[in-house]
């Protein structure tokens, strides 16, 4: 076995261009979005005094979420010591940073006032989930930066161990913390669930591992590097896992839920109301996005087959991204139960189930984030040495040998 | 004594109010700037903190209160500036009223809803630069000059009591500023409570003769509030978050 050479792409290739120029395209019109939204104020979009947070926030969670999951190839190479992992450790770490600087952006750009930012970075109250959050998504991006140096730099690699430690524990807190922003919601009958933190620790494992798969496959393909079959194995196990791990935790989810009374309404109008979350939650999430990827990661021919693995993983992203819209929508579309057992009827909209349709300018803010995301994954390959030159692990004894 | 009392609930009696009107105006004349003959207890100097001696709360006889009675609603509009864009999904409404109706025996009640005043606040939990805070008299409000417009406190409010600011506001009032981006919500009139008076809400349902509305020091156990809590009874809605609200409800 050999020590793991990095390498940056050459980057003049038509098609680097060309998905540069397309990303470009993409974030520019995602702060464009923004940029109508701030100014008209944001009666312009879907999102209302009813449903507050709309398709900006499912993209933000989404890309979060996932950030934290991208970082698994890192940390079972660096926390669990296997070697195998070590090659494809530096993209991972890159990928969750990019990964949670998209989420950010929209995250930011959804404000009312984003031209508060500063007020945000500075002005705290500790009792806020939202606030410790802050810490924690700077906290992650510091962090992992360390972890990237560390592992290319021939004088710290010693330490790389470290960090990733370090990495591995925080970005597991952030997942906490993200799915606490709904676990602590105590007014809401969908969210005040403690299960929240580990379910979403495990949609960060699943997603942000599906997005990986997606983007090591492209690197590879297009740097001709050959993806070999027993990580593709490892890769697709793994997955499997993770999606599983989500299939369970949304059962312990609703079935805790169904079982009392008080949450049987909600539950119903979630699960079996027959409504677009329903159908989301079943479809979407369940079956196209657990289920049937699950199969096929299961499965010990189209496991190993690079098509089927890079559907399984985009199933994975599809059904997310579904189970992110009927957490957060979802469960503001519910009305407030203010008063149990009584219909309740007003003109705010007392009792009613909510309704909510994305505008355009929501979708392009979200894939602006999306677009951010992948474009710092895009430059950052071409101007720094993060993708391997082989998928071979490095030797043993190369604990100790710079990784470039 | 800082409740606004009337000997005769269910009819109001516009020369007292006149009189009282007409007799805090006489007493507020100051024999040279910045000494009053006479103040309100509830009146504060402007450099004078608000302490937790006080709590304010309200109190609602809903079987005061008229369905189709709007009074309180447009009292608070009128007072605060808010008006309607024809949006009805993002237009702010601090105050609301609510009917409820039992499923089992139809009975039917109509309620005014508002920021609840809580003793513990889910919205000042969880907002992020603590623009959502509570005064020591009990009062939530926004601090609009650190609102970052994040919403997690409508998020987070049990009573919906909050709206977003979804377009550029025209025509504000300068006792009730507001402000695109930001959320806001019934502020109790805290303006008015400084100066000595009583919400707008509560002077609109006073109005109309319905009374069904008393607002007044919760801490104070002579207060008509504390008097009438103690005697009847009454409900907070959701009790069962502990939140504590500030406003009551006879007859939910």
């Amino acid at each position: 076995m050999s020590i793991t050479k990095f390498r940056t792409i050459e980057g003049r290739s038509p098609g680097y261009l060309a998905l540069l120029g397309a990303l470009g395209a993409l974030l520019l019109a995602g702060l464009g979005s923004a940029w109508y939204m701030e100014h008209n104020g944001h009666y312009v979009t879907g999102m209302s005094n009813q449903i507050v947070w709309g398709m900006p926030h499912v993209f933000a969670v989404f890309l979060i979420v996932a950030a934290s999951g991208a970082l698994n190839a890192a940390s079972i190479g660096s926390v669990f010591g296997k070697l195998e992992y070590k090659p494809l450790a530096p993209l991972s770490a890159l990928l969750a940073m990019a990964l949670l600087a998209g989420g950010l952006a929209v995250l930011v750009l959804d404000l009312g006032r984003p031209d508060r930012l500063i007020v945000a970075m500075t002005t705290y109250n500790f009792k806020s989930i939202f606030a410790w959050n802050i810490f924690l998504y700077v906290g992650f991006l510091a962090i992992v930066a360390v972890y990237l140096w560390w592992m290319m730099e021939r004088r710290m690699y010693r330490y790389h161990r470290i960090a990733g430690f370090v990495a591995f524990i925080w970005r597991l807190t952030l997942t906490t913390g993200t799915g606490s922003i709904f676990g602590f919601l105590v007014a809401r009958e969908a969210y005040d669930a403690a299960v929240m933190a580990p379910l979403f620790i495990a949609m960060s494992l699943s997603f942000g591992l599906a997005i990986f798969i997606l983007v090591l496959d492209f690197s590879c393909q297009r740097t001709h590097l050959p993806i070999n079959h027993e990580m593709l194995q490892r890769l697709a196990r793994l997955l499997a896992i993770f999606i599983a791990a989500v299939l369970y935790f949304t059962a312990v989810q609703h079935l805790t839920n169904l079982y009392a009374a008080e949450h049987q309404n909600v539950e119903h109008f979630i699960l079996f109301s027959g409504n677009k979350y329903s159908q989301l939650f079943w479809i979407g999430q369940v079956l196209f996005g657990g289920f049937i990827p699950l199969l096929i990661l299961l499965h010990p021919d189209y496991r190993a087959t690079r098509a089927w693995v890079t559907i399984a993983s985009v199933l994975v992203i599809i059904g997310g991204l579904c189970q992110i819209y009927v957490i957060i929508i979802g469960g503001q579309a519910y009305p407030l139960e203010m008063f149990p057992g009584k219909e309740v009827s007003s003109g705010f909209f007392d009792g009613e189930v909510s309704t909510y349709s994305a505008t355009l300018p929501e979708f392009l803010l979200g894939l602006g984030g999306v677009a951010l995301s992948l474009l710092i994954l895009s430059l950052a390959v071409r101007v720094l040495p993060l993708l391997p030159q082989c998928l071979e692990p490095p030797r043993p004894a190369g604990e100790e040998t710079p990784a470039s | 004594m800082s409740d606004t009392k009337s000997s005769t609930p269910g009819a109001v009696n516009e020369n007292r109010r006149r009189w009282l009107q007409g007799g805090a105006a006489a007493a507020m004349i100051t024999v040279a700037p910045g000494v009053l003959l006479w103040r309100s207890p509830a009146a504060r100097e402007a450099d004078q903190a608000v302490t937790s001696a006080v709590r304010w709360g309200l109190l609602i006889y809903t079987s005061r209160c008229e369905e189709n009675c709007s009074a309180c609603v447009d009292g608070c509009n009128q007072e605060h500036g808010l008006k309607g864009h024809g949006r009805p999904q993002t237009d702010a409404q601090w105050i609301r009223k609510i009917t409820l109706r039992d499923p089992t025996s139809g009975h039917v009640r109509s309620l005014p809803v508002m920021c609840q005043h809580c003793e513990h606040p889910p919205c000042v939990d969880v907002c992020p630069t603590g623009a959502s805070f509570k005064r020591a008299d009990g009062i939530v409000l926004v601090d609009k000059h650190i609102c970052i417009g994040c919403r997690y406190c409508m998020m987070a409010c049990p009573y919906k009591a909050r709206s977003f600011v979804h377009e550029e506001l025209t025509d504000q009032k300068p006792h009730s500023p507001r402000g695109k981006g930001t959320v806001e919500s019934c502020t109790l009139c805290v303006h008015r409570i400084d100066a000595g008076g009583i919400p707008a809400c509560v002077e609109a349902c006073e109005r109309t003769g319905h009374q069904a509305l008393v607002f007044g020091d919760l801490n104070d156990p002579d207060s008509l509030i504390s008097t009438k809590l103690r005697e009847l009874g009454a409900t907070q809605i959701r009790d069962d978050l502990g939140t504590n609200p500030g406003v009551y409800y006879r007859g939910i």
